[in-house]
């Protein structure tokens, strides 16, 4: 077992390796999110008297999933263009393992975004966005959200498609989790009982249990060839 | 290769009098009460039966894919899963039309973010996103592995939308519990699943009809091999 972790831990060394030299991951990451934040400012109409405090959960959870997809892209693609990895399947190692370590980078990557992001929406729309049961959500919802794509974004990088195609596999199947993150930030935001809320984390679990299982169990497909 | 088709022709013809039979219900059957739309409820007899052969058709495709993966990636697997979800995507269009046209007249509204409805959209494009899937893979065995992981993963979130959706709100008339809707008389009941029946009969004549098709575009790629090696 600490074996397993150890050659899993290996990869996630290796994503974070390259990241640090080469910044391309989460300058664009973060420089998108910061984008559509922006944009989202000024899409939306925030007359109302609580209009921020209504969408910003929905902004919130927008930007991590399509920043979130733009990174899943990046880091698999990366290992398709230069052929790194083959050197991967052919590595002695469980191909769970592999899968392991790609999506606990890919969620390295995501959660560092969502630093950036949360004091910029908190800055833009002046909420308490720093609540801990928000930043629970975060980490169930980056955990399922990580895991799944990483399976997915392995798929989309060997088609013809390419990375066009992950959004599509993508939001139908993240959509429970979405909703149960945006339930729950909604709650927390609103300091509202934890009873009225407190089941869509509950959700947000179960969701990372099944699916991130089955991610684990079904990736060893995806590599056979 | 023109093979007569002897078990489809039958159920071409059973499947093709039960429709008959439902269609001759659906417009007999006493009307049911003001709320649930007079008249316009007739179309739940096509709806109920609509809607079971999208859930089956989702239901054989997440069965077959995880045959497909177990029981050593046999073709025919793969064939009944892809099939299945071609006539899903159409029944599930149906479903939603079919449901909008009763739901305009008793709810005020084509479209409400009900937990039946979002699940059945969901489900539509999770069988879309498959399709699209599929259309981008050129090698036959990766295409046919791909698909059946992203069946097993699409499919298994379905029941998990069912319910965050449902721990919002539902209006949606249901059959099987005592509602805000009048249960159902036993006439209606009767026509109810005459439709159910025939549609499920319909649901395997397609699939029938398209793993054919499929075996034998397997067959014409054999020869065409054949022909170019020797």
């Amino acid at each position: 077992m600490r074996d397993y972790f150890r050659k899993a831990w290996a990869i996630v060394a290796k994503d974070l390796t390259t990241e640090v030299r080469s910044k391309d991951m989460l300058s664009s990451m973060g420089a998108f999110a910061a984008l559509v934040i922006f944009v989202f400012a000024f899409a939306f109409d925030l007359r109302a008297a609580r209009a921020a405090a209504i969408v910003a959960p929905g902004v919130l959870w927008v930007v991590i999933v399509f920043a979130g997809m733009l990174g899943l892209n990046r880091s698999l693609a990366a290992e398709f263009d230069r052929g790194s990895f083959d050197g991967l399947r052919l590595a002695p190692i469980d191909r769970s393992a592999i899968f392991v370590g790609k999506a606990l980078g890919n969620f390295v990557f995501m959660s560092a975004v969502e630093a950036i992001v949360l004091p910029m929406l908190a800055a833009t729309l002046n909420l308490p966005f720093l609540k801990p049961m928000i930043l629970v959500a975060m980490l169930l919802g980056t955990i399922g959200f990580a895991g799944v794509g990483t399976l997915l974004a392995t798929m989309a990088a060997n088609t013809r498609l390419r990375d066009v195609l992950l959004p599509i596999l993508m939001l139908p199947v993240a959509l429970p989790a979405i909703l149960a993150a945006v339930r729950v930030t909604a709650g927390a935001l609103d300091d509202a009982p934890f009873e009225l809320w407190g089941n869509w984390l509950g959700l947000l679990a179960a969701y990372d249990l099944v699916l991130g299982g089955l991610a684990v169990l079904t990736f060893e497909y995806i590599l056979e060839d | 290769m023109a093979r007569r088709d002897t078990l489809s022709v039958v159920l071409i013809g059973i499947s093709g009098l039960l429709l008959a039979a439902a269609v001759f219900f659906t417009f007999t059957v006493p009307t049911a009460q003001r709320e649930t739309g007079g008249d316009v409820q007739r179309i739940f007899y096509f709806h109920v039966g609509i809607a079971w052969v999208a859930g089956l058709a989702l239901l054989v495709t997440f069965a077959a894919s995880i045959l497909y993966l177990a029981r050593g990636e046999q073709r025919q697997h793969d064939i009944i899963a892809h099939a299945s979800v071609e006539i899903g995507v159409v029944f599930g269009v149906m479903v939603i039309a079919s449901g909008m046209l009763w739901a305009r007249p008793v709810w005020n509204t084509w479209w409400t973010w009900d937990p039946r409805l979002t699940t059945t959209a969901i489900s539509l494009f999770i069988y879309v996103a498959y399709l699209m899937l599929r259309g981008a893979i050129d090698d036959p065995q990766r295409r046919a592995r791909f698909a059946a992981v992203y069946a097993i993963i699409g499919f298994a979130s379905v029941p998990v939308t069912f319910f965050a959706t449902r721990w919002w709100n539902t209006i949606h008339p249901d059959l099987f519990s005592q509602g805000d809707f009048p249960p159902l008389a036993s006439p209606m009941k009767v026509a109810m699943f005459v439709s159910l029946f025939a549609f499920t009969l319909v649901y395997l004549v397609l699939l029938r009809a398209r793993a054919r098709v499929e075996q034998a575009a397997d067959e014409v790629s054999l020869l065409k091999q054949n022909v170019l090696s020797s």
